[in-house]
């Protein structure tokens, strides 16, 4: 039985871990998910999207930025509004910030490389609906794979971001040259996140041999934020 | 670039009459060695390549394994040497594209990349630097925009490939066994090209593989755009579930020449094509570049006339263009037309069969003495060589070249890089195991036993994961077939295979000859990679913790076998000697030993000894869990070495097992009924990497400090020279 809880995976030219999430959210979490073609419109009755990671338009230009212009993030943008939860993972961080719902910039990571590796993130906000199942301050065992994944911000905007919380999670050692070691941000109504790192490839005891249960957690934030609202 | 003179007549003589400039335009693509195997084909034959799991099916570009619930395992090997050594970044780029497409002829999802790169002297040479940093970033750069997972692989560095450089890339796919796309077509079906536009990058790229690398023509290198690759996939695989495909051939070596001429061939059809309507991005081509452009991301398709509409409507979705660009008759004739005028009309059997060689072979004079041992120089701080051997190109940690890949796309990945094989999970609950493994530097001293020990490494790396070993796919790479010498090494290589695989019943299900590897200094080393899927039943051997006075086994025997070594090589700098032996029998009882252990879950940790022997074995396992070890040099066993020689000999055979004390009298007692050669050579204690001999210190090396120089040096060469 799947519960009755809707989530969005929009999917752009050039995604590839939609199917990932679309695995977790459904195999594991048991949420009804469906895919939406970027140039679609979303129906009404979504409780949540998801922008999946992966090289929407092969990264051409600056990642993120070309996908941030397509049809469906108007409806997007409707919805993070509306304080639908929305939660974009690496691609979808970078596409979230192209569009405006997020402060900030993603640039090359300090190493100039492609870096794909395990690390650990700290929850420094656990009031958004990913991650109010976890602890503040606890620690998430969780790769990233990115070669744009270095959050920058200006000092005023970080200020602005400490002040509003929201800043969400940030790396226990400095691993790209982030601001404040950012890894997550939310917008100031705390229902729109991203961060850099895949959840969606932690949450499996079988593909995570450190801890699994963390990552998890930000999942079930989700279905207990659903829950409580409807 | 053009046919030889007696082909030349071969072909007159078939076709009765003289060619047209197109017509030997084509047949000189297909015909080189690098299409048609001229020299090689009758030779691979002797490869077993059926099996219990083989599913055969005529045009399949890839080697298809049944790994039961209705699911099956897709695997293909290609190099793109050539076009790497000249432009690394894109030739490596387009070597994983053209074996991807191999992968989704089948029908199949690909699901990983592993890769076997080869260069000169690192430490020496910055030319071999930047063809290693760039290969690297070009596959990088590719898989990880595909979001298929570049899951293990090996790197080596050897003087013979000074100015060159071996880019090899196996890939792996899956999929429903019913869907599966079983090449079929009949006359009035129409034939597609879809994907990218035809440029003139790549012209004649296959006869650039097949000759000496003497210019360095970068125009015979493909330009590599990974973006349009990834929308085939997803187009083609929709394609796929909506069964729109009767039958479908990657565009690789030759263009469109060797694609149309081989998928008619195999299913003895003709085609008749007219090139106005191949979407091209230059202006002005000419029918000769149209048909022999290696422009990448390029599919052929077969399909009903009916269906065509919604195979057009997918691509519109993904954005990629599609042609009708010809149709199939039935008189097995490829027709190229221009508009109503003819270019070229040519029976497909003549065009995708050249003429076979039979190559004389004669034994290398340099074999007489090479096994021939020098008088090495007494070695006085094996500590200190221990440290020089971790920090070491071949030996050092790999984490500067697999942290640039995404390794965890997928979400399959178990067993991750940097172990002995990678594992992935497959949706009916099995598991599959993949390595490849190389070793010139033993098959240079013994092309046949070198060979085999390159195919049992594999083979071991995949058993100490848990995985029965059920295909391989093999790469030979040799330098020029027409010198006797050079045709020798490679016969008596794929010899060596045959005889394991027959041995072992692990069935050659795909595999791909590479000549004309020189460089201005001469011939590469002989140079076979095989590659090994195995799977496992129920649960893979994960890396587990290694904990305090946990002991360790050594199962095999060690002996005076250091030809091809590191230790020789790369402290000695000797080359020569002699190099180990597999002893068919002793391998497959060692290998099914372990299987059953780890199967009665009584293994923590499986390790394979090879490249640095014991010594580099036990210091990986170390260096990995942060734990220093206690071991016995006069516990091994085998034959009476000195001590270097029992820490650094790379006999095969052997695999380090760690356990837990609690089930040491149970392993024991096991392999004692098995009568496996072994012995408990140590245990894990402490923080110093310690091997004594009689109770005396013969190396003593800080975990910590070894870690940091293996962990480092391979990144910080690349990037500080």
């Amino acid at each position: 039985m799947k519960i009755n809880v809707k989530v969005g995976i929009i999917v752009f030219p050039g995604s590839n871990c939609d199917r990932d999430m679309f695995h977790v959210l459904t195999d594991v979490f048991n949420l009804d998910a469906q895919f939406f073609w970027h140039e679609k419109n979303l129906p009404s009755g979504i409780d949540a999207i998801v922008l999946p990671g992966g090289f929407s338009y092969g990264d051409r230009l600056r990642a993120g930025i070309i996908a941030a212009h397509s049809p469906i993030i108007k409806d997007v943008k409707k919805l993070a509004n509306k304080g639908i939860p929305i939660l974009g993972v690496c691609n979808g961080f970078q596409i979230l910030v192209e569009s405006g719902l997020l402060p900030g910039a993603l640039l090359k990571n300090n190493s100039l490389s492609f870096m794909c590796k395990w690390t650990n993130l700290i929850v420094e906000n656990n009031m958004t609906p990913f991650t109010n199942k976890l602890k503040l301050h606890q620690k998430i065992p969780i790769p990233i794979a990115n070669g744009e994944g270095r959050y920058y911000v200006d000092d005023s905007t970080l200020k602005k971001l400490k002040k509003n919380n929201q800043i969400v999670f940030r790396y226990s050692e400095a691993v790209n040259g982030s601001s404040f070691r950012i890894a997550g941000i939310c917008n100031e109504d705390g229902n729109v996140v991203g961060m850099m790192p895949h959840p969606e490839r932690a949450t499996e005891s079988v593909i995570n041999p450190i801890d699994s249960k963390p990552s998890s957690l930000i999942f079930e934030s989700l279905l207990s934020t659903i829950g409580v609202q409807q | 670039m053009s046919l030889k003179t007696q082909e030349l007549a071969h072909l007159k003589s078939k076709i009765k009459r003289e060619p047209t400039n197109t017509e030997l335009q084509i047949v000189a693509a297909e015909w080189s060695e690098h299409c048609s195997y001229k020299s090689s084909k009758k030779h691979l034959k002797m490869l077993p390549m059926t099996g219990p799991l083989v599913i055969s099916e005529k045009g399949f570009d890839s080697g298809v394994l049944d790994v039961g619930d209705g699911y099956v395992v897709t695997v293909h090997i290609e190099s793109h040497n050539h076009p790497s050594a000249v432009e690394p970044y894109g030739g490596a780029a387009t070597g994983v594209g053209g074996v991807i497409r191999d992968i989704l002829s089948a029908g199949t999802r690909p699901i990983a990349i592993l890769d076997g790169l080869r260069f000169g002297n690192i430490e020496k040479d910055p030319q071999a630097r930047w063809l290693f940093k760039n290969a690297v970033v070009g596959i990088a750069d590719y898989g990880n925009c595909l979001g298929i997972p570049t899951i293990g692989g090996e790197v080596e560095f050897d003087d013979s490939y000074t100015n060159y450089a071996l880019v090899d890339v196996a890939a792996i796919g899956f999929g429903k066994k019913d869907r599966l796309i079983k090449n079929n077509a009949k006359k009035d079906d129409v034939v597609v090209l879809l994907g990218g536009s035809t440029g003139r990058d790549g012209i004649g790229g296959s006869q650039f593989a097949s000759d000496l690398l003497e210019s360095e023509d970068t125009s015979a290198v493909q330009i590599p755009d990974p973006f349009i690759e990834q929308l085939i996939i997803e187009a083609i695989l929709e394609a796929r579930n909506h069964k729109l495909i009767k039958a479908m051939k990657d565009l690789g070596g030759g263009g469109l020449s060797c694609a149309i001429s081989e998928i008619a061939d195999s299913l003895s059809i003709g085609i008749e094509l007219d090139v106005n309507s191949v979407h091209t991005r230059e202006q002005n081509m000419n029918i000769d570049e149209i048909m022999i452009s290696e422009s990448q991301e390029r599919m052929l398709i077969i399909t009903d006339k009916t269906k065509l509409k919604k195979l057009e409507e997918i691509c519109k979705k993904f954005r990629i263009k599609c042609s009708v660009i010809g149709k199939v008759t039935s008189n097995q004739i490829m027709h190229v037309k221009k508009g109503a005028k003819t270019f070229a009309k040519l029976p497909t059997s003549v065009v995708a069969n050249a003429p076979l060689l039979d190559r004389p072979s004669t034994k290398p004079k340099y074999l007489q003495t090479i096994q021939n041992e020098k008088k090495l120089k007494p070695t006085k701080d094996l500590s200190n060589i221990l440290l020089k051997m971790l920090s070491s190109p071949n030996l050092a940690d790999k984490n500067w070249v697999y942290d640039q890949y995404d390794h965890e796309v997928g979400i399959r990945t178990v067993v991750k890089p940097g172990y002995d094989a990678s594992v992935l999970r497959l949706d009916n609950g099995k598991f599959l195991a993949a390595k490849i493994d190389g070793n010139p530097k033993q098959c240079y001293l013994n092309p046949r036993e070198g060979a085999i020990g390159c195919f049992e490494e594999a083979c071991r790396n995949v058993v100490c994961t848990g995985a029965r070993p059920i295909g391989m796919v093999d790469h030979l790479q040799f330098g020029n077939p027409e010198d006797p010498e050079i045709f020798w090494t490679f016969l008596e290589s794929l010899k060596g295979l045959t005889d394991f695989a027959k041995y072992f019943k692990i069935p050659c299900v795909g595999g791909k000859v590479s000549f004309y590897n020189e460089t201005i200094k001469g011939p590469i080393k002989p140079s076979p990679l095989i590659g090994i899927l195995g799977l496992i039943e129920k649960k893979p051997l994960q890396p587990r913790t290694i904990s305090k006075n946990d002991p360790v086994l050594l199962i095999g025997n060690t002996t005076n076998e250091l030809g091809g070594s590191e230790y020789f090589e790369y402290i000695h700098n000797f080359v020569g000697g002699r190099c180990p032996v597999v002893d068919f029998k002793t391998s497959k009882m060692n290998m099914n030993a372990v299987l059953e252990l780890i199967e009665k879950n009584l293994i923590k940790v499986a390790h394979d000894c090879s490249k640095g022997g014991i010594a580099i074995a036990i210091s990986e396992l170390c260096m990995q869990n942060k734990i220093g070890c206690q071991i016995e040099l006069e516990k091994i066993p085998g034959e009476k070495l000195s001590e270097d020689r029992s820490l650094f000999s790379e006999s095969h055979s052997r695999y380090l097992l760690v356990i837990e004390r609690k089930n040491l009298k149970k392993i024991q007692s096991f392999l004692e009924r098995k009568a496996i050669t072994y012995d408990v050579i140590g245990k894990f204690v402490g923080d110093q990497i310690l091997f004594q001999k009689n109770s005396r210190p013969i190396i003593k090396l800080s975990v910590d400090m070894a870690r940091q120089s293996w962990m480092k040096s391979l990144g910080e060469l690349v990037l500080h020279g």
